[in-house]
């Protein structure tokens, strides 16, 4: 039981993993994309969103040459005696880079909708940058925050081409479910391949249900 | 007092200009920005507010130095204490009217008197999205003054209401301003507007300060040597035989007067008017 429970248990790990990392790093980030006005934003924009355009085997081989033990990110780590090629961490730094766009599209868009009269209103009352954030801009885009952390982490369950490339499939460490469910067909194993298939269909079907349902909710719509 | 002396290239109607804008203001006193849009009237209020920067000049508030370009001070937005009330309010919509008010607040203990005093005791537990244009603005106000800011910058804030509510709520923000004594600054381009709660008005055209004075000396024709002036709104135009009988709310008072065609021809429900008499001594009565 163990054994079949593995790769769904990894795969939820990395999602959750992957997707806190992407709320404290991409969040700033794309508040930060929101408001600056510099030469060159179009590029920055473009490079943020590669991955969804990118076949997920071409980004995850550039990432295997990056972080593998010859590569420039692999050959600092080396010498830590860290490596990120087939090992989870691995797969959590390829899955960051994979799902960014899709914290930070949603949540940039929010960020730019929000009225600017807002912040104003708030440092004219004397509050800093911290606090606005915190307490006006933050609490006003929840629709889009909900979009971009269920968005982040449905992303980082389906992926299947970058942990392919970088983690392999290791049991307990790279296999997660979508790596299983390919290798339970190609072992004629089409009972397992179901459960992980069924099991990832009900929870995308649940996911996507329920982040409509609060978005309709927040936005005062009927459900 | 407040000095402001400034430069700013701003685009406006006519192009891109250099807007001069020198204002004196005393402590307690309430003047208004009058002109056109475009004229650069909210420029000067978010010059003095910190939102936007001027190219050059000083900004000074009773003797302190909010911002001076030679000497590369610029005192940051939220250390002004400036409470501003913006055209479109920006009320807090994941707050209630309370919350509102109370994360503005210095004091909290104001907060509750704040409610009460521009009456939204009933409505404090509301989301501002469920809320009147008016009760908005209401909301607003005291959001600006739960701050206790040393100025209030007002920018167009009741050009969304409909007369009624305007007419209201003026005389609300009057009661407020003779009772709390902060200093503040309207922009308005409505005339009767300006006559009605402000004592001193700038005129402002493409950036530049055209006029300076009371609205009876900036507005009024000089010609008229009326021992008894008032301004009114008309009402309601009646033609009666060869004269016209004109309905005029004047303050809080609504009369009738009689006028003759040339002076009631362009005259129409709304229109602000000058009413003045020169050969007749009223009559004075105790009551």
């Amino acid at each position: 039981m163990r054994e079949l429970l593995s790769p769904l248990i990894l795969t939820f790990e990395l999602a959750a993993v992957t997707t806190v990392l992407l709320a404290v790093t991409a969040i700033p980030f794309a508040y930060w994309l929101s408001s600056a006005n510099f030469r060159g934003k179009s590029i920055v924009e473009s490079i943020t969103g590669l991955p969804i355009v990118l076949p997920p085997s071409v980004l995850g081989f550039y990432l295997l040459v990056f972080m593998g033990p010859h590569g420039p990110l692999g050959s600092i780590l080396e010498q830590f005696n860290i490596r990120l090629v087939f090992t989870f961490e691995g797969l959590v730094f390829a899955s960051v880079i994979y799902s960014l766009p899709f914290m930070v599209q949603p949540v940039q868009a929010g960020f730019e909708a929000l009225p600017l009269s807002l912040k104003e209103a708030s440092y004219t009352l004397g509050k800093s940058k911290f606090q606005t954030f915190f307490r006006v801009v933050l609490p006003n885009i929840k629709p889009s925050l909900i979009t971009g952390i269920v968005l982040s982490f449905a992303h980082t369950v389906g992926e299947f081409g970058v942990v392919l490339m970088i983690g392999g499939s290791i049991p307990d460490q790279t296999r997660v479910a979508s790596i299983a469910i390919y290798d339970q067909v190609e072992a004629m194993n089409y009972h397992t391949a179901h459960f992980y298939s069924a099991v990832l269909f009900i929870l995308a079907f649940m996911v996507l249900l329920t982040v409509n349902m609060v978005n309709r909710k927040i936005s005062g719509k009927t459900i | 007092m407040i000095e402001i002396d400034v430069v700013k290239r701003i685009k406006t109607a006519s192009g891109e200009v250099d807007m001069h804008a020198k204002v004196d203001i005393e402590k307690g006193g309430f003047c208004s920005l009058f002109g056109k849009s475009g004229a650069g009237k909210t420029t000067v209020m978010r010059l003095l507010a910190g939102l936007t920067d001027p190219d050059d000049g000083i900004i000074k508030i009773s003797g302190k130095t909010w911002y001076d370009k030679k000497n590369r001070i610029n005192v940051p937005v939220n250390k002004r204490k400036c409470g501003f009330v913006f055209q479109d309010y920006a009320l807090f919509p994941n707050m209630t009217v309370r919350r509102n008010i109370e994360y503005a607040s210095v004091n909290k203990s104001n907060v509750d008197m704040l409610i009460d005093m521009v009456g939204m005791t009933e409505l404090k537990d509301r989301k501002p999205a469920t809320l009147s244009g008016g009760q908005r603005q209401r909301v607003a106000l005291a959001r600006a003054l739960a701050a206790e800011p040393e100025i209030l910058l007002l920018d167009e804030p009741f050009a969304a209401l409909d007369a009624d509510m305007r007419n209201t709520l003026q005389n609300e923000l009057k009661t407020i301003h003779d009772k709390l004594g902060v200093t503040t600054i309207l922009v308005s381009h409505d005339k009767g507007e300006v006559f009605k709660l402000t004592d001193k008005v700038y005129v402002m055209d493409d950036g530049v300060i055209t006029k300076v004075g009371s609205p009876e000396e900036v507005f009024t024709d000089n010609t008229i040597s009326g021992k008894f002036k008032f301004t009114g709104r008309v009402l309601k135009v009646e033609k009666a035989d060869c004269l016209y009988i004109l309905t005029l709310s004047i303050g809080a008072e609504v009369g009738h007067v009689v006028a003759t065609h040339s002076e009631a021809h362009d005259l129409s429900a709304g229109d602000r008017v000058l009413v003045y008499t020169k050969a007749f001594n009223p009559s004075v009565r105790k009551i």
